[in-house]
């Protein structure tokens, strides 16, 4: 690469472009049939060139066609295969729209779908999911269907004002001139204006709804002559555009070409400012940003001034800019600091506003740039109407007003107040003073005022002031007559005391409270995020979530996480709010797979009383946050917005967190159960195959040499095959046992028992075994019975005392003893025997632990896992001690009440 | 002597141990018939008219469980369950549907014959009448209501008699707690099973050597009773 540094392609422009390349592959393509105006037969071409792929085996569906009911087109479309159309009740009456649903259900190759820029019926029922056609076309194109469409060049977003102009007709169904310019096709139909209106007079163009006097008054020669003039250069424009992106020099030039910075303020010139924009950027083929700095002036703005900012943003995104708020104290600070990152070549700004005096004190945004622009240009958009600065002046001075407590029309009775006080003080001190400090009672009274009551209640203060002063104090006294000129400085001095020091109040203040609203914004994140932070489970974030969000936003929250299968479900064991049963499934679903906000003011289904936003990164959402707002106000403004989607976005980090901790717990999970697999296996095949050596080599010996045996080796070989069956048998009954208690399977049959029943039942099992272990059985007589399953309870005295029948000498004694505790029997089973291995006894009841190494004894140490399990069953817990002096000590609990008793 | 033999049928899916079963008991001479479905199950006992009938709950054409209930609806013959330790329900559904005893699996020769026997006698006793038992040094006499230890009388109330009297009239044999107190309190205290504990427990106290490990009134933890005697093996 020869090219120099500073032109080196922006990193990130290559990796949109490549991405954008990679989105084409699998999106379907666009194609326009474009004319100059209704009747040139757009939809007529449309339909001819469908039957045409048709018949060379395409797979073409029509979608939507307007029906205008002419027999010509009709026919045409007979043959092709027709989606059903959906009903919406719109007013009292039902119109035939276009069935989104059953398209992307149908997801044929090519749909043809008539009028790009149509409007759906955003009040009907069903409601539209999109306001606008081309939004659903979108959604088709994102599924990989190619669509084919209708647009008329007066529907142009940037050629509206100019079509206005020419024809004195405004359109109000828009259309973006992104989707224009990036559809994949334009094919343009013309007709020469003469056959246009013989065809309109023939009555074979189809007029909507517009009155007939609009209509000739539109259908005029010298207006369609220059409609078509306008289509033909936008046509024209759009080729030299693909030209120039064909040759890859040029496409170079363009990722590394200019960049224009187009900055708005919450004027009525931003909108010119935008499309200004516009056509500098298609003029330089350049990439173009729009900005809008929120500096302290942002909360004085009025309702509409808010509106407006969020309309001109929405304007600039429909004519292909990227839009960015930005922080900053002032416009041209944050605006410079942008450039530097971004790169920009233009900057674009509207003129300064200010003159004389006031520009010199308060530069604007635009005299500063140029003071300080470095490495880039500035250029400078006069305003188009005169009046605009007019009507900022009146909205600065509305502005005023709002953010002094109490009523203006209060404030103004303070500054009469102030003015008053001020004159009766002079009247007492005037006897005694020298006039220039009575002049000083007047400017106390005007700093005053100017610190408490704003800008135009201190003005009146100053006035009133210095009238009284005038009045009541400069001779002649009791006239406004002034006898001398000097007094004029005074009057000078007080107006301008008061005026700044009200604006300078008055800026604090705001400075105050923007500082503190961005305080809190940020303080709500940062306790959410801290909250989140310490936050473990999926779940318990879901909750932590909706709660800092209800308390930040004012609303209900409710977080829709999907299941394994990616499908969204409602939060299971909370009650949501009943206000969010309403929450759509549906429509969240749509939010998670396209990441892209729905609801309640956003693009997608805009009138749903919900605003749904996707949580995490657009690739790949983990989640959806329903809001539902009790002030809608709080979730749309923008900055409150712009929160919303920072919480999201910290919502979603903590979801994609909790998420990976999850599939690394199961994973970790895994890996023991595996290790626990092995284990089992290792330990089972040692256990099973020790018996059935002995089995094998004693039943061979007894089938061989049986005859030959004297009957004492006979009957021991036999035994020797029992006592091994035996073993063999337990042991796959604990497999069993210890399976059926971790997969839940066990019921408790839990019935009233004697514990001695219990003990003497276990007791009889292990009769042969214990045969060299006498075993005393002390149990205190006032024991009530135990409410347990007794099988189970014998089983864990048949494993206890079996554990003594393996671990412990012959000879040795045992002891089961039990005293009532409570609401529980407390039983102790205790031995004599060489007690517990070095280590934590407790460690014992974990599988395939044993007490003594592998080898002499069979029982692959399952024996105390499931003693364990059984006294949990039933509520209880059960410990091994060293018992004092000699061998081992195991105590359990069992309920002597039911459960829930 | 062929007519003096019992006869056995074994029904048991499983060949070897049907076949261990047959040697074991054709050596202390059972006649022995095999049935391995509950099909050929039905089929011998119709024709063979055997005096007791062995058999495996799990069969590969039907439950165990139908078998005893189809029986049940016509014959009153003895029967015998073999279970695994692991099918406790399928035992008590066993009992429940009238089996008379059960063997649990894996099993050892005395135990099957005692329980074999026992069953064998309970069909013969109604007849036989023979009313006094052993209990290692305790005598019972059941006509007479006496009760005589190494320490000389003992004095049983005339509930415990009864429980005592059923439970040898099933001597070796499991006796159903429910069938027990329906017996001796009557078929509206089913549900109490207090009473039965503590007489237990009682005659525990009067007649075993040591009451807490319990040699002749054994109980059937979950199930019921069985008292045993020295008379048997």
């Amino acid at each position: 690469m020869s090219a120099p540094a500073e032109t080196r392609p922006d990193p990130d422009q290559l990796l949109a472009h490549v991405q954008a390349e990679e989105a084409r592959a699998t999106r379907g393509r666009l194609r326009i049939f474009f004319g100059s105006s209704a009747g040139v037969g757009k939809t007529y071409s449309m339909l001819e060139a469908a039957r045409a792929a048709k018949a060379s085996g395409a797979d073409v569906v029509i979608g939507y066609l307007e029906p205008h009911g002419r027999a010509e087109t009709e026919r045409l479309a007979e043959g092709l295969e027709h989606l059903p159309t959906l009903s919406v009740a719109y007013r009292g009456i039902v119109r035939q729209e276009f069935n989104l649903d059953a398209a992307l259900a149908r997801r044929p190759a090519t749909l043809l779908v008539d009028e790009l820029a149509h409007s759906n019926l955003t009040g009907g029922d069903p409601a539209p999911r999109h306001p606008k056609r081309w939004q659903d076309v979108e959604e088709l194109l994102a599924a990989g269907v190619n669509v084919w469409t209708t647009v008329n060049v007066q529907h142009l977003e940037s050629l509206n004002d100019l079509i206005y102009q020419t024809t004195g007709v405004r359109q109000r169904e828009t259309l973006p001139d992104k989707v224009f310019d990036e559809a994949d096709d334009i094919e343009l139909i013309d007709l020469p204006p003469d056959d246009l209106i013989a065809r309109l007079h023939a009555g074979k163009v189809y007029i909507a709804d517009e009155v007939a006097t609009a209509v000739e008054r539109f259908f005029r020669k010298q207006n369609l002559m220059a409609l078509r003039e306008i289509a033909l250069r936008r046509v024209a424009e759009r080729v030299e555009a693909a030209s120039r992106a064909l040759s890859p020099e040029r496409a170079r030039a363009r990722i590394a070409g200019d960049r224009i910075l187009v900055a708005v303020g919450p004027d009525a010139q931003a909108e010119q400012l935008v499309r200004a924009g516009k056509r500098m950027a298609d003029a330089l083929d350049a990439q173009w940003t729009v900005v809008y700095v929120e500096t302290l002036r942002l909360l004085r703005l009025s309702d509409a001034d808010r509106n407006r900012r969020i309309a001109v943003l929405r304007l600039a995104e429909s004519l292909g800019a990227e839009t960015v708020t930005l922080d900053g104290p002032s416009a041209a600070t944050a605006l410079l600091e942008y450039v530097q990152t971004r790169r920009a070549t233009r900057v674009m700004v509207g003129a300064p506003k200010r003159r004389g005096w006031r520009a010199w004190l308060r530069p604007s945004t635009a005299t500063q740039l140029l003071h300080q622009a470095r490495g880039f240009d500035v250029m400078i958009v006069a305003p188009a109407e005169p009046g605009t600065q007019r009507r900022t002046d009146s909205a600065d001075a509305a502005r005023g007003a709002t953010y002094q407590t109490g009523t203006p029309r209060d404030r103004y009775g303070w500054a009469v107040g102030v003015s008053v006080a001020c004159t009766l003080l002079t009247l007492v001190m005037y006897p005694h003073f020298e006039l220039s400090n009575l002049a000083m009672v007047y400017l106390l009274g005007v700093t005053v005022a100017g610190l408490r009551l704003g800008r135009g209640p201190s003005a009146l203060t100053a006035v009133l002031n210095v009238a009284s002063f005038d009045f009541f104090c400069v001779p002649p006294r009791f006239t406004f007559a002034v006898s001398d000129a000097q007094y004029i400085v005074t009057f000078g001095a007080m107006l301008t005391i008061a005026l700044v020091i009200a604006t300078l109040t008055a800026n604090v203040r705001q400075q105050t409270r923007v500082a503190g609203a961005r305080e809190r914004r940020t303080a709500a994140l940062y306790a959410m995020s801290r909250e989140l932070s310490v936050t473990r489970g999926i779940g318990s974030i879901a909750l932590v979530a909706v709660r800092h969000v209800a308390e930040v936003f004012q609303c209900k929250g409710v977080v829709l996480l999907p299941d394994a299968s990616g499908k969204l479900q409602y939060p299971r064991g909370e009650a949501p709010e009943s206000a969010l049963r309403r929450a759509d499934l549906a429509v969240a679903q749509w939010v998670v797979d396209h990441g892209r906000r729905a609801g309640l003011g956003s693009d997608t289904l805009p009138a749903a009383p919900a605003l749904y936003v996707p949580l995490g990164d657009e690739r790949r959402a983990v989640g959806v946050l329903a809001v539902l707002p009790t002030n809608p106000r709080r979730v749309l403004l923008p900055e409150q917005s712009h929160l919303l989607d920072t919480f999201a976005g910290q919502i979603g980090l903590a979801l994609e967190r909790a998420h990976l901790a999850e599939v690394a717990e199961a994973s970790t999970l895994a890996v023991e159960r595996e290790s626990l697999r092995n284990t089992l296996l290792a330990s089972i095949s040692h256990d099973l195959r020790t018996p059935l050596a002995v089995m094998a080599g004693a039943a061979s010996t007894l089938a061989e040499r049986g005859a030959t045996l004297p009957e004492g080796s006979k009957s021991e070989l036999a035994r020797s095959i029992e006592v091994k069956a035996r073993e063999m048998s337990d042991l796959v009954s604990n497999v069993l046992d210890l399976m059926r208690f971790q997969s839940g399977q066990v019921r408790l049959r839990r019935d009233w028992q004697p514990l001695e029943d219990l003990v003497g039942a276990g007791l009889e099992q292990l009769r042969e075994r214990l045969r060299e272990h006498p075993v005393e059985v002390r149990l205190s007589p006032d024991l009530p019975p135990v409410h347990v399953d007794a099988g189970l309870v014998v089983q864990l005295f048949g494993n206890l005392l079996d554990n003594i029948a393996k671990y412990t000498p012959a000879g040795t004694r045992a002891w089961i003893s039990a005293t009532r505790d409570g609401d529980t029997v407390r039983v102790l089973v205790e031995d004599e025997g060489p007690g517990f291995p070095p280590g934590e006894p407790s460690k014992l009841f974990e599988k395939f632990q044993r007490g003594s190494e592998e080898g002499a004894v069979v029982g692959a140490g399952l024996g105390l896992a499931i003693c364990r399990a059984i006294v949990r069953a039933h509520g209880g817990e059960i410990q091994a001690r060293r018992r004092a002096g000699r061998g081992a000590r195991f105590e359990f609990t069992l309920p002597t009440k039911e459960p829930g008793a | 002597m062929t007519e003096a033999m019992h006869q056995v049928l074994v029904i048991e899916d499983e060949p070897s141990i049907r076949k261990v079963l047959k040697v074991l008991l054709e050596a202390e001479r059972f006649r022995v018939i095999e049935a391995d479905t509950a099909l050929r199950a039905e089929i011998e006992a119709r024709s063979h008219k055997p005096d007791l009938l062995l058999i495996d709950l799990g069969l590969p054409d039907s439950d165990g469980l139908t078998v005893i209930r189809r029986l049940r609806a016509w014959s009153p013959v003895p029967i015998v369950v073999l279970s695994a330790r692991t099918m406790e329900d399928q035992k008590i559904a066993a009992l429940d549907a009238g089996a008379d005893d059960y063997v649990t699996k894996p099993f050892s020769a005395p135990e099957l014959l005692a329980r074999v026997r026992a069953a064998l006698r309970r069909n013969v006793r109604s007849t036989e009448q023979t009313s006094a038992l052993k209990l290692g040094d305790v005598r019972l006499d059941l006509d007479r209501r006496e009760a005589r230890g190494s320490a000389g009388e003992i004095h049983l109330t005339p509930l415990e008699y009864r429980v005592i009297e059923c439970l040898a009239r099933h001597l070796g044999s499991i006796v159903m707690q429910r069938q027990l107190i329906g017996e001796v309190w009557g078929p509206e205290r089913l549900d109490d099973s207090r009473s039965l504990r503590v007489c237990i427990k009682n005659l525990r106290e009067k007649l075993e050597r040591d009451p807490q490990k319990p040699r002749y009134l054994l109980t059937e933890t979950g199930l019921g009773y069985r008292l045993r005697s020295d008379e048997e093996p």
